[in-house]
C-alpha cells in the first residue's frame, strides 16, 4: 500500500507481541511438568500412565467443552456435578433394568439436555443470574438424587455397559470421545453463526443485540448444549467404574470450571477456546497424577489448583485493565 | 449588597484533550439565586464539581467568606456548608426518608448506635422547614414521587447545614405542580440567607427565580455576570451560542428524492411523545436538542430497541412494525449508537469480526461462516473508510477512537442501509477522523442514503444538515431548513424560548 502524504495521522497502534496465546502456554506447561516429573520418576513417561491421565481427563474435558460455551456467553453453570450424578444414575438404572445400553446412554444425554434447558430457560427468560439458578439446581438435583436412590450404589451392570473400559484401535474410548467432542465444539464455535454469537453476547450483549442477535436465544442455547455434554460426560464417567454411587459427581463442577478457566476462558465472558479448556483440564489432571508420582500430599493438590485459577484470572483481569 | 459567601477566582481545569474551564470567576451571595447557563459541554458540571470538592482546580483560588480555602473532597465541602443536588438523585430506595437525610452523619448513641428517635425528630423538623410535613420520615424512599424524592435530597443538604446549595437542573424530571413547590422551597431558602446556584436549561426559570445569571461557553464566562432584571432571553441565547463557525464542513447540498422514512405520532414512555417527521433519500437531517431531550431514545424506538407503544412508522410509504433491531435491519435501517464502547463494539474481538457482525447471515457457505468472504468484506470497508489498523485481526480495543468509530460505521454500512441513523457520530474523536466521517456522510447521501444525524455540537448540526429538527421534552418542536437554521434559532427552540423571543433572536442575529 502506498503511503499518502498525511503526516498528521496518528501513529498506528502496534500489535501487542507479548500477548501469548493461552494454548501455547498450556502446552508448554504440560510438557515442562511431564519432563520434570519424569526426571524424578521415569515411570511417569510410561504410555499406559499417559493414557491413564487422558482417560481420567476425558469426562472432565467433555463437560469443560460445554462449560466453555457457557462461560464465553457470560454465564456460569455450577450444577454440572449434580447433573452428572443424575445422568449417571439414569444410565445405570436403565441398563440394570435390561434397557439396551445404547438407549440407556442416549437417555442420560437427553436428561442432561432437559436439565440444561431448565437452567437456560430460567437464565434467559426469567432473567435470574446464572449463578443463582445453577446453585438452586445443584441442591435440588443432589437432594432429589439421594432421595430417589436412598444412597444405594448401582451395581451388577451388564458387561456392555462398560464403554469407558474398552479401547478402539488401541486408544481408550473416552479419549476418542474427548477428541471428537473438542473438535466438534471448536468447529462450531469458530465456523457457526451461533458460535460467533456466543462470543458476541459474552463480549458485549448490548452491541450484539443492536446487531440483530437475540441474546436470550444464545443464553438458552448454551445451557442446553452444556446439559447434553454433561450427559455425555456422565456416560463416560458411569461406564468407567463397576458401581455408580449416589454422590457421583460431587466436586465435579470445580474440576470442570477450573479446567475451563485455567484454559484461558475468561470468567468475564467473551473470550476463550475449547482447545484451551481441554488443555487446562489435562494440565489439572496431570498435576494430580504428578502429585501421586512425587508422593506429594493430595491436599497440596487443591491448593495448587486454586492457585492456578487465581493466577489465570489475575492475568486476564490485568490484561483487560491495560486495554481500557 | 451583601458580600459573596463563596467566590471562585480565575479557576482553570484541564482534562486530557479538553480545557474544561479556563480562567473562570464566579461568586454567590447570601440570599440570592444565581443561575448558571450554558450549552452541553460548556463547563457547568466541572464548575460545580470544583465547588463541591469533587474535582480539584488546576489553577485559581476559592474564597469562602473572603478567606482562601481548599476543598479536597466532597466530605470536606459538606463540612464547609456546600451541598449539591444533582439531576440524578442519589438516594437509597430501600432506606427510610430519615435514614436517607442523615446518611453518613446520623445522630448516634454511645458506641456508635443510631439514635433513631432523635434522627426522626430532626428529619421531621427539617422537612417542616421545607413545608413538607406530609412526608412520613419512617417510610422507605422507594415509591415516593420524584418531587418528594427531591425534597428528601434538599432536606439531606440542609441536614448538613448547607449555606451554599447547588441545584443541577432540578426541574428536568418534575411535573408542573412539583416545579411550583420546588420554586417555593428555593425562595424560602433564599429568604433564610442560603446562597443557591441554580443550573437550568429552561430560560423562563431564570427569569422566574434567579437574581443574577452567569453564562458559560467553551469553559469561559461570557461577558460578565448579569442582573436578571437587566437582561432578556434573547441576550442570554446570544451569549450562549455566540461562537464563530470556524470548523469547515465540506457540505454538498442534497438532491432530496423520495420519502424513505416517515414517522407519525410515535410514542414511547415519557421520552418519546408524538413524534412526527419524514426523511428523504439523499438528505442529511440533523436532530438537535439538549441532552435528555429524547433524541437517542427516539432513535432507539425507530430501531426497535424499545419498540414504539403507539404511532406509525412507514418505510418507502408502507406502514411497518419494528419490534426488534433485527426487524429494523431487515427494513434497511441502521443505527450507529452514541456509546461506541458499550453499544457499538466488541472490544476484544477483531476488526474483521466486528465489521461482519451484523451481516454474518450473508457470509454463510453451506451453513458455516465463510472466512474468506468475511475477510473480503472487512477489507473492502477498511479501504473504503480508511480504517487505520495494522491488520484485520487487530482487536478493536487497540485502535484509536476515530478508527473504532469507523469500525462501527463499517459494521452498519455493511448492512447496506437505506436509512442511516447516526448518534453523535464524531463525539470524542480527533479532528482528522471527524472530517473524514463528515466527508463520508456526504458521499453516502450523494449515493441516495437518507441520514438522520443526532449531534450535540451545534456547528456540526448546522454545517452538515440539509434540514434541522429540534427536539425538546420528547417531541420535535421545530423544523428548520438549511437557510433558517442559525445557532440562535436552534438553541431557542431547544430551550423552549417563546415565540416572541425567537423572532427577536432571528432579527438580531442578522446584525451581530
Amino acid at each position: 500500500m502506498s503511503t499518502p502524504a498525511a503526516p498528521t495521522l496518528p501513529p498506528l497502534p502496534r500489535p501487542r507481541r507479548w500477548v501469548v496465546q493461552q494454548e501455547s502456554v498450556l502446552v508448554a506447561a504440560i510438557l515442562a511438568l511431564t519432563l520434570c516429573v519424569s526426571l524424578v520418576n521415569p515411570d511417569f513417561l510410561n504410555t499406559s500412565n499417559l493414557l491413564d491421565i487422558a482417560v481420567n481427563t476425558a469426562y472432565i474435558a467433555v463437560a469443560a467443552a460445554g462449560m466453555t460455551m457457557v462461560i464465553v456467553s457470560g454465564n456460569i453453570d455450577i450444577s454440572v456435578g449434580s447433573m452428572l450424578g443424575v445422568c449417571a444414575t439414569i444410565a445405570g438404572e436403565l441398563a440394570r433394568n435390561d434397557v439396551p445400553v445404547p438407549l440407556a446412554f442416549a437417555a442420560a444425554v437427553i436428561a442432561g439436555g432437559i436439565m440444561g434447558a431448565v437452567n437456560g430457560a430460567l437464565v434467559a427468560y426469567a432473567r435470574i443470574p446464572a449463578i443463582v439458578v445453577t446453585l438452586g439446581m445443584l441442591s435440588i438435583l443432589r437432594g432429589g438424587l439421594i432421595l430417589v436412590t436412598q444412597g444405594r450404589w448401582i451395581e451388577s451392570l451388564p458387561q456392555a455397559f462398560f464403554f469407558s473400559q474398552r479401547s478402539t484401535l488401541g486408544i481408550p474410548n473416552p479419549v476418542w470421545v474427548m477428541v471428537i467432542v473438542a473438535l466438534l465444539v471448536w468447529f462450531f464455535m469458530r465456523y457457526h453463526r451461533l458460535g460467533r454469537a456466543i462470543y458476541a453476547v459474552g463480549g458485549n450483549a448490548e452491541a450484539a443485540r443492536l446487531a440483530g442477535i437475540n441474546p436470550r436465544q444464545v443464553h438458552f442455547f448454551v445451557f442446553v448444549v452444556n446439559g447434553l455434554l454433561v450427559g455425555l460426560a456422565a456416560v463416560l464417567y458411569a461406564s468407567k467404574f463397576t458401581a455408580i454411587q449416589s454422590n457421583a459427581g460431587q466436586g465435579f463442577e470445580l474440576a470442570v470450571i477450573s479446567g475451563t478457566v485455567v484454559g484461558g476462558v475468561s470468567i468475564l465472558g467473551g473470550t476463550g477456546t475449547v482447545l484451551g479448556a481441554v488443555l487446562g483440564s489435562l494440565l489439572i489432571s496431570q498435576i494430580g497424577t504428578a502429585a501421586v508420582f512425587l508422593k506429594v500430599s493430595p491436599f497440596w493438590l487443591q491448593a495448587v489448583q486454586g492457585g492456578l485459577i487465581l493466577l489465570t484470572v489475575l492475568v486476564d483481569v490485568l490484561r483487560r485493565r491495560r486495554m481500557t | 449588597m451583601s458580600e459573596p459567601v463563596i467566590e471562585l477566582r480565575g479557576i482553570s481545569k484541564r482534562f486530557p484533550g479538553v480545557q474544561a474551564l479556563d480562567n473562570v470567576s464566579f461568586d454567590v451571595r447570601e440570599g440570592e439565586v444565581h443561575a448558571l447557563l450554558g450549552e452541553n459541554g460548556a463547563g457547568k458540571s466541572t464548575l460545580i464539581k470544583i465547588l463541591t470538592g469533587a474535582y480539584q482546580a488546576d489553577g485559581g483560588q476559592i474564597f469562602l467568606r473572603g478567606k482562601p480555602v481548599t476543598i479536597p473532597d466532597t466530605r470536606h465541602g459538606l463540612k464547609l456548608g456546600i451541598a449539591a443536588i444533582y439531576q440524578e438523585l442519589s438516594l437509597y430506595p430501600d432506606l427510610s426518608v430519615a435514614e436517607n437525610i442523615f446518611m453518613g452523619h446520623h445522630p448516634s448513641l454511645r458506641g456508635g448506635l443510631v439514635n433513631w428517635r432523635q434522627m426522626e425528630q430532626r428529619a421531621r423538623a427539617i422537612l417542616h422547614e421545607l413545608d413538607a410535613d406530609d412526608l412520613d420520615v419512617s417510610r422507605p424512599v422507594r415509591g415516593l414521587s420524584v418531587g418528594n424524592q427531591q425534597r428528601v435530597e434538599i432536606a439531606k443538604a440542609l441536614s448538613h447545614d448547607a449555606r451554599i446549595l447547588i441545584m443541577d437542573e432540578p426541574t428536568a424530571a418534575l411535573t408542573k405542580h412539583d416545579v411550583d413547590q420546588l420554586f417555593a422551597i428555593v425562595r424560602r431558602l433564599r429568604e433564610r440567607g442560603v446562597a443557591v446556584v441554580y443550573i437550568t436549561h429552561r430560560l423562563e426559570e431564570v427569569f422566574l427565580l434567579a437574581d443574577r445569571v452567569t453564562v458559560l461557553r467553551d469553559g469561559r464566562v461570557v461577558g460578565e455576570t448579569l442582573d436578571v432584571s437587566k437582561t432578556s432571553q434573547a441576550e442570554l441565547i446570544r451569549m450562549m451560542v455566540g461562537r464563530t463557525l470556524d470548523t469547515l464542513f465540506p457540505k454538498t447540498p442534497a438532491q432530496p428524492g423520495e420519502v424513505v422514512l416517515e414517522v407519525r405520532n410515535l410514542c414511547y414512555g415519557r421520552t418519546t411523545r408524538k413524534v412526527n417527521f419524514i426523511l428523504r433519500q439523499g438528505e442529511i437531517v440533523g436532530l438537535a436538542g439538549l441532552v435528555g431531550a429524547g433524541r437517542s431514545e427516539l432513535a432507539q424506538v425507530i430501531f426497535g430497541v424499545t419498540p414504539a407503544e403507539s404511532g406509525e412508522i412507514r418505510v418507502n410509504g408502507r406502514p411497518v412494525s419494528i419490534r426488534s433491531p433485527r426487524e429494523a435491519m431487515a427494513l434497511g435501517i441502521a443505527y450507529v449508537p452514541e456509546d461506541r464502547k458499550n453499544q457499538g463494539l466488541l472490544l476484544r474481538m477483531n476488526v474483521r469480526e466486528n465489521t461482519a457482525l451484523a451481516v454474518l447471515r450473508q457470509l454463510l457457505r453451506y451453513g458455516f461462516i465463510d472466512y474468506a468472504a468475511e475477510d473480503r468484506l472487512a477489507k473492502e470497508y477498511v479501504e473504503q473508510l480508511q480504517i487505520r489498523t495494522p491488520s484485520l485481526l487487530q482487536q478493536v480495543v487497540n485502535l484509536s477512537g476515530g478508527n473504532q468509530q469507523k469500525v462501527v460505521l463499517a459494521k452498519w454500512l455493511a448492512t447496506k442501509p437505506k436509512v442511516l441513523i447516526l448518534d453523535e457520530p464524531t463525539r470524542g474523536i480527533d479532528v482528522g477522523a471527524k472530517a473524514e466521517i463528515h466527508r463520508l456522510m456526504n458521499a453516502l447521501a450523494q449515493q441516495g442514503m437518507a441520514i438522520l444525524m443526532i449531534s450535540s455540537e451545534l456547528p456540526e448540526i448546522l454545517g452538515m444538515s440539509d434540514r434541522v429538527l429540534v427536539m425538546r421534552q420528547g417531541t420535535i418542536v421545530a423544523e428548520l431548513d438549511r437557510a433558517q437554521a442559525t445557532q440562535e434559532a436552534v438553541v431557542a427552540a431547544a430551550m423552549g424560548a417563546d415565540e416572541l423571543h425567537m423572532t427577536l433572536v432571528a432579527s438580531t442575529s442578522l446584525n451581530p
